[in-house]
């Protein structure tokens, strides 16, 4: 079992997550988050001042997936989270010890 | 029913018409403020207008009124509107200094120097120039014009203002020891728009309410010219604003835009009867590129004013009143050296007493909020309500 973290842009989530879904991913969390790679922040204007915005807005989306799929999910997501341009974001993938539905208390591979 | 009570009875109702819309001004200040400070100082900043209204109206029915006006009365209308009608400006004197002390200063040593303000020092101001006039016949005596208070309310505010930001200083982390500047953006855009088109109105009462009169033909006219040429300044204020910030910066700040409008307004104020119907586009345009200059001058010289009230009510104010002195001179009763002698006059008065009475109560009760208390936002310590609990940043 893995854990793909994905931080996207924020208006590419709704691609994502078709696309994610059409290849089978039947759930996932997201959340809003804040950071800054090579795109840097940006500056704005603000009253006649600049200003830079250190930390810009992302989502970042986070789904369980079996150890097989892996590469399959990665490559969904970089062709639905993909503009070319610099700022995209970046995909993380751990390791998962152990997994448990709360509601029903099944475990690992059946609780994905 | 008589010529003479029926003009008594439409000169009350316009008056408190008038006083009613200038009350508009009271959530006019607190929306443009609200939105303008960050979301944990929203509160403190509502509560400030709030009690500068109940405090200052008042203490001016209480000492302020008769200081000035000597005793309740009036010939043309009911005695009590005219008292409401000039009730109705004296918090404002207050709004416009608070506003640009907003996010540092604490709200109980504001309150005492809100008493002084309305209770005597305004007062004093209005005494020499719409009042009983104690300088009569002395070299003092103002021969200054001014209808509804560029000088007398907006400049007197703006003084006030500037002497409260040399005592307090400006927010924490400002100003970098670098020399750098860090901005601080506006939290609600739309509180600010709600905020600035409430005091537009307001403005209607405030300039249109100071002739006095409407109880005649001419009167009518009169006040009528004034309405339009005010809100005339309005405009041309808003968009030379408007083309200054999409040519210089191309951005086209709305809270600069909004600053711009209330520039041109304070500009008119002091003489909207006097013009043509055109004069107006220049005056307000005028004050409008005053607003940019202003904002960026203060805050190069380090001067914090979140809300930019030294640039729409100091340097307006000043502009307005003499503005007269250049497009409304007529040699006798207004002159422009008339102009820029009550300037001068109540300018050195009202930054000195200003400066003095802060000073003291600086002494007494420290103007500023301690360090850890601005860091988490007035709200709590002061207030102990958060404006908008459900939403926490986390950055």
């Amino acid at each position: 079992m893995k854990k793909i973290e994905a931080v996207i842009k924020p208006f590419k989530l709704e691609d994502v997550k078709e696309a994610l879904a059409q290849s089978g991913v039947t759930g996932m969390t997201v959340s809003d988050v804040k950071g800054y790679g090579r795109q840097q922040g940006h500056s704005e204007l603000y009253r006649g001042a600049e200003y830079v915005v250190d930390f810009l807005p992302k989502i970042k989306l986070e789904l369980i997936v079996a150890d097989e799929d892996v590469d399959s999910i990665i490559s969904v997501i970089i062709e639905s989270a993909k503009t070319g341009k610099i700022g995209d974001g970046k995909i993380f993938v751990s390791p998962i010890e152990k997994i448990v539905r709360i509601r029903t208390g099944e475990q690992d591979e059946e609780a994905i | 029913m008589s010529i003479e009570s029926i003009s008594y009875i439409i000169n009350t109702l316009y008056a408190i018409f008038a006083m009613t819309l200038i009350i508009f001004m009271v959530p006019g200040f607190a929306m443009l403020e609200a939105g303008i400070v960050r979301t944990k100082n929203v509160t403190a900043v509502l509560t400030i207008n709030t009690l500068i209204y109940a405090i200052a109206s008042l203490s001016f029915l209480l000492y302020g009124y008769s200081l000035a006006f000597g005793e309740f009365g009036s010939e043309t209308m009911s005695k009590w509107a005219a008292f409401l009608f000039q009730m109705a400006f004296v918090g404002k004197v207050v709004n416009i200094m608070s506003g640009g002390v907003s996010e540092r200063a604490k709200v109980i040593p504001l309150m005492l120097f809100t008493v002084i303000m309305a209770s005597f020092l305004y007062p004093l101001i209005v005494n020499i120039t719409w009042g009983t006039n104690f300088l009569e016949g002395t070299p003092f005596e103002l021969s200054m014009h001014d209808l509804a208070g560029s000088t007398v309310i907006h400049s007197t505010g703006g003084w006030a203002l500037l002497a409260a930001i040399l005592i307090i200083g400006a927010r924490r982390g400002r100003y970098t020891k670098e020399g750098g500047i860090r901005v601080i953006p506006a939290s609600n855009i739309p509180l600010v728009t709600l905020g600035a088109f409430l005091l537009w109105i307001g403005w209607f009462g405030f300039n249109g309410g100071s002739v006095g009169s409407i109880a005649s033909k001419e009167n009518a006219d009169l006040v009528a010219l004034t309405i339009m040429n005010t809100n005339t300044a309005g405009l041309s204020g808003a968009i030379i604003v408007a083309i200054i910030m999409q040519i210089v910066y191309k951005k086209l700040d709305l809270t600069m835009i909004l600053n711009g409008a209330l520039g041109g307004l304070v500009a008119i104020t002091a003489g909207p009867e006097l013009y043509d119907i055109y004069t107006p586009i220049f005056i307000g345009a005028f004050g409008g590129c005053l607003v940019v200059i202003g904002v960026s001058f203060f805050d190069k010289i380090r001067i914090d004013d979140p809300v930019g009230a030294l640039s729409v009510h100091l340097l307006n104010g000043i502009w307005g009143t003499i503005a007269v002195g250049i497009f409304a001179s007529n040699g006798e009763d207004i002159t422009l050296l008339g102009q820029l002698k009550g300037i001068l006059f109540i300018g050195i008065f009202a930054f000195v007493s200003s400066y003095v009475v802060l000073y003291i109560i600086n002494k007494i009760m420290p103007l500023r909020a301690g360090n850890d208390e601005e860091m988490q936002g007035l709200d709590v310590e002061e207030c102990g309500i958060e404006a908008y609990p459900e939403f926490k940043r986390a950055f």
